[in-house]
């Protein structure tokens, strides 16, 4: 077998940009109005470099479409997609489990009962639109880890990952209920709810975008941190206490990170399923477990399933368009059968 | 080096081990021995930090509980007997692992000196050709020699191993200890190392540990431990009697003297 190298090289994040670049411009370049790949680098290129000269941006209706609707949304897309999918690289290191995930964890469930609060019962805060959804969403999914590693805790002295896995599942169960109860009682409010649950980054804004990259920056520099930690715990929690590891704290740490940067995804997209799941696994066949590879692996192709996932959403039944969350779930099931098939029979 | 002071593990009400004290010192291989249940594991389990416990367990004055889990990784390592890795690492990966005390952040690079530790840990457990080869496609024997390997790159003056070759065939069994028992050589290193194997035992440790039922009934040279006098009531077996009766099957068949 050839020797992997220890750490994501220069020329592979080269190609992982790369493709996410071509990815992304494709993604501006079509939708219901196809416009011409020239033109579109033409109107990204003036915007960014009027941004810095003072200049104003191209007025034609190709340009007005591209920085005003597309670019905003497939740049919140990707960061999302960059986000869930390193969040679930994370977990699943951190779990030595290929099918954990944030969302089978409970803190995406925890998260979307804060959201689904806040839409159906209209928390905001004065001045900052959409911020109550996003602080309520945040503040749940904290508040889901909290009971989540309590409960783990409470059961299980040394917090092994069966016992969060194994309350999770449970949590997850119990936000759902609580998630159904509100709809109930929503109101009017019902089909935003809904529409919110099935996942959809349509009406995504530049604030959204700043948001998203702020989270991804500051959570993420958090997971990449600990990459050799996580390999540690990939191997074994027990031999990540033996050659050192401080496994609580990693554990805390790894695990507030990602639900405080699952708590805005969801608040902003919605639930957005298997992206986690799915993209850490296949990434792991190309670039091999090693979360110092893995890691900036994942946030690049994290994006690009999702820009794909995005652009198939908006693109299959036009003019109709489908919520991101029910194509990404489509092929997450038959990726997560596939996965769990092969872990099985490798065992 | 190490002094273990009235230690106590519960689980619950129940005592595993109740009030032991033991100390080992450089050149010691310190066998604990006992049957099933009589809490040798859980003494291991104690002293890696792994399990609640009272009393205390000290490495050269200092109390383990006081020490950064770095700290700890560089006054001894752990050897289990089972290991259940999730991923497809490489056996470079995982016995470069052992070198994390040693390492700061994401963006630290090794040092020559540890990259020399590993090349010589790879070369001690035979596991050079198998460097690039995934863990997960291992047999049982070389899986444990690329943990064994792990824990020697991480250099501690101690080595801790619970059960090391349990699920081990004879070859192994007798790789792993003859490789450890040259490890032990070199000076200021000792050895503490649960077993099931009598035999095994008194060939390679130097003083024994005899546990019952979660108390210390026998400490001393491995040979005034292991013997009829402190082992048969133990074992509620003429243990001597019965390790005979097994070598002269061998004699009968004329495969030993």
């Amino acid at each position: 077998m050839k020797k992997r190298a220890e750490r994501f090289r220069l020329i592979e994040y080269a190609v992982f940009a790369a493709v996410t670049v071509v990815t992304a411009i494709v993604c501006v370049c079509l939708g219901s109005v196809s416009v011409p790949i020239s033109e579109t680098v033409s109107a990204i290129f003036g915007a960014v470099t009027g941004a810095f000269t003072g200049s104003a941006p191209p007025e034609t209706m190709h340009a007005s479409v591209i920085l005003a609707v597309r670019l905003p949304r497939v740049l919140a897309v990707a960061l999302t997609g960059a986000s869930l999918s390193l969040c679930g690289a994370a977990v699943q290191g951190l779990l030595r489990n290929p099918l954990a995930d944030a969302s089978n964890l409970g803190v995406s469930s925890g998260a979307a009962v804060g959201a689904a609060l806040s839409i159906a019962f209209g928390f905001s805060i004065p001045g900052f639109f959409q911020a109550g959804t996003m602080v309520s969403a945040m503040v749940f999914a904290f508040i889901s880890l909290v009971l989540i590693l309590t409960l783990s805790y409470r059961l299980d002295y040394s917090l092994s990952t069966n016992t969060i896995i194994l309350i999770g599942l449970i949590f997850t169960m119990f936000a759902s209920s609580i998630t159904s109860l509100i709809v109930t009682f929503a109101g009017d409010k019902v089909n935003s709810i809904i529409f919110w649950m099935m996942g959809s980054l349509s009406g995504a804004k530049y604030r959204d975008v700043v948001v998203l990259a702020g989270s991804l920056v500051l959570f993420g520099a958090v997971i990449f941190y600990y990459a050799r930690e996580l390999n540690a715990f990939a191997i074994g929690e027990e031999n990540a206490r033996n050659v050192g590891v401080n496994v609580g704290r990693v554990k805390y740490a790894v695990l507030i990170a990602v639900s405080a940067l699952v708590g805005v995804c969801v608040s902003i997209g919605g639930s957005i399923g298997f992206v986690g799941l799915v993209i850490p696994h296949m990434t792991r066949m190309i670039v091999g477990p090693n979360h110092r590879r893995l890691l900036p692996a994942v946030t690049f192709s994290g994006a690009v399933f999702l820009m794909l996932a995005d652009l198939a959403a908006r693109t299959v039944l036009s003019p109709r368009e489908l919520p991101i969350g029910v194509v990404t779930s489509f092929v997450g099931a038959f990726a997560f059968v596939l996965i769990f098939y092969q872990t099985r029979k490798g065992r | 080096m190490l002094n273990v002071t009235n230690l106590t593990v519960r689980f619950g009400d129940y005592t595993v081990v109740d009030n032991v004290s033991f100390t080992v010192s450089p050149g010691e291989w310190l066998m604990i021995v006992g049957p099933n249940g009589a809490g040798k594991s859980s003494i291991i389990s104690a002293i890696s930090q792994a399990v609640p416990y009272t009393g205390t367990v000290a490495f050269n004055g200092r109390d383990i509980r006081s020490l950064k889990s770095k700290d700890v990784a560089k006054c001894f390592g752990v050897l289990t007997q089972k290991h259940a890795v999730g991923y497809s690492f490489t056996v470079e990966e995982v016995v470069r692992l052992g070198r994390y005390s040693f390492s700061g952040g994401f963006f630290s690079r090794n040092e020559e000196v540890s990259e020399a530790i590993i090349e010589k840990a790879l070369r001690m457990t035979g596991l050079e050709a198998l460097r690039n080869q995934s863990v997960l496609t291992l047999s049982g024997g070389e899986l444990q020699r690329a943990f064994l390997a792990q824990v020697l790159a991480q250099d501690p003056p101690l080595l801790i191993l619970d059960e090391p070759t349990n699920h081990l065939d004879l070859v192994y069994q007798r790789q792993i200890f003859e490789l450890i028992s040259q490890w032990v050589q070199e000076t200021e290193r000792a050895v503490v190392s649960v077993v099931h194997d009598l035999s095994l035992a008194r060939k390679y440790g130097t003083t024994a540990l005899l546990m019952h039922k979660g108390k210390l009934v026998g400490h001393g040279p491995v040979n005034d431990v292991i013997d009829s006098e402190h082992i048969d009531p133990v074992y509620s077996m003429d243990v001597r009697q019965w390790m005979v009766d097994l070598l002269s099957q061998w004699q009968k068949e004329g495969g030993g003297t």
